[in-house]
């Protein structure tokens, strides 16, 4: 990892109220590579990927400290929090599409950002549905509903809205957890193709996810960073007892 | 204990099981070879085909494992281990049966010599694979350790072999025959020691995830 990373985290710390969640993280994310957090329900890895573009500052009695620079710059100091989330999307759990057409599901984050030429929507719009591998799928039924997608079409195109505004970096909080295993190939074989072009940060219960997909893996425990390294240093021989029991399911 | 537990814990007792059967084709050969046993020589080849049928199951229990439990960390290092460790060990049940129909071929006609360091060599390889499976069973590092250095003594023992028998070969052509059989013998003994070795590497990789280097 020495490139120029990405996202560069030194000592953070974060509460909520007196709940002290993330306990000197310490963390550089590379680009282009697909870095993965796991860990027990409650570990934290979930606060820190919100952390990454701070959705975190939506909830009430959270405090942080220490630094995250993302490209060499901190992300807490005079920077535009929209800009912010603008270069870094974000895929949630559950595919959370809004309930309007799928063309206007994409269109709503470059409309938001000021882009109103129908000729360069249309634009977006397809290229988003191609990178996210479901334009074949949906090119006949861009003015449907959204809502009556299939949950892995939905999850793909959550991933192509947050395609639509030109990201840097995807966040992915346990993107195939509730999908069928086709669909969950179907977003590995996706997220793999999209490191090309973006860096990906990935929360995963399924440590075989971990291991197919991604290069980076961290592993948390109430709240620490306990190992992070070369994926498959970590699940063939991981330095730490904790994260030895915890992948191979002796936890406790 | 959960049921993975139980499962490695029947691969650990069958890994000993087919140790076991390797050591006893190995002693049988040796038996035979001293005593010109030919029909002792005959059951190591029945033996044999037990070693097989024994890495035949582990084959079959470790890729189930592979498929039901998806291991990683040291369980993968495990059944991996365990998957590559017994080639080596039914190519040695195969170089004890090589050895005994070698004894049945001679058929008792008189040694041109008495038979010193090749029994030698048949105590060392039988201590090799018992020290090799029981580092593998209780991930003994320092034991799998010994059992590389071992070689060494199985390798001198083979090379004694050779000059004596090139010595006889010198003196009395005669036995020409018979010291080249003898030959092949004590070269099956130190494959059987090269074997050897190979497990122990592999429970060295089991113990520290590090392959051992090629000397």
């Amino acid at each position: 990892m020495n490139k120029t990373n990405k996202y560069s985290m030194k000592n953070v710390d974060l509460w909520y109220n007196d709940f002290h969640a993330l306990k000197n993280i310490n963390m550089d994310i590379p680009p282009n590579e697909i870095t993965a957090f796991i860990g027990p329900s409650g570990c934290g890895k979930s606060t820190l990927i919100k952390s990454l573009n701070r959705m975190n500052d939506l909830v009430e009695g959270c405090k942080i400290s220490g630094s995250i620079l993302l490209d060499g710059e901190s992300i807490h100091g005079n920077i535009d929090v929209n800009a912010l989330r603008k270069r870094v999307g974000m895929v949630f759990q559950k595919p959370n599409p809004f309930p309007m057409s799928v063309y206007d599901n994409i269109a709503y984050g470059p409309r938001t950002h000021g882009i109103k030429s129908k000729f360069k929507l249309n634009e977006i719009v397809e290229k988003s549905l191609l990178d996210a591998a479901i334009w074949d799928e949906l090119k006949d039924r861009l003015k449907k509903s959204a809502l009556s997608l299939s949950g892995g079409q939905q999850q793909r195109l959550c991933i192509a809205r947050a395609l639509s505004v030109q990201p840097d970096v995807l966040l992915m909080d346990e993107p195939t957890s509730a999908l069928d295993p086709i669909s969950t190939a179907k977003i590995e074989e996706l997220v793999i193709k999209l490191k090309t072009d973006y860096t990906i940060v990935i929360v995963t219960h399924n440590m075989q996810q971990a291991v197919r997909i991604s290069d980076n893996t961290g592993f948390f425990l109430l709240g620490e960073l306990i190992e992070y390294g070369n994926t498959q240093q970590i699940f063939s021989m991981p330095s730490d007892k904790r994260t030895e029991d915890y992948i191979t399911g002796r936890f406790g | 204990m959960r049921r993975f537990d139980e499962q490695l814990t029947q691969l650990n007792d069958m890994m000993l099981e087919m140790g076991a059967l390797v050591e006893k084709t190995i002693t049988m050969a040796s038996q035979a070879l001293i005593a010109q046993d030919v029909e002792l020589a005959k059951k190591v080849i029945v033996v044999e085909t037990d070693v097989e049928q024994k890495e035949k199951d582990i084959e079959t229990l470790c890729l189930k494992l592979l498929l039901q439990q998806q291991p990683v960390a040291k369980d993968l290092r495990l059944i991996s281990a365990a998957l590559k460790m017994i080639t080596d060990m039914e190519r040695i049940g195969d170089q004890a049966a090589d050895i005994s129909e070698i004894v049945v071929m001679m058929n008792g006609a008189p040694y041109i010599q008495k038979l010193v360091h090749i029994p030698q060599m048949a105590t060392a390889t039988v201590k090799m694979v018992t020290d090799s499976i029981d580092a593998y069973v209780k991930k003994d590092l320092k034991l799998a350790k010994s059992v590389i250095e071992y070689d060494d003594v199985v390798d001198d023992l083979f090379d004694k072999v050779k000059y004596d028998l090139m010595d006889l070969i010198r003196a009395n052509i005669e036995g020409g025959e018979q010291a080249i059989d003898l030959l092949m013998i004590a070269k099956f003994f130190e494959r059987i020691g090269d074997h050897a070795c190979n497990i122990a590497k592999w429970v060295v990789y089991s113990i520290t995830g590090q392959h051992v280097s090629h000397r």
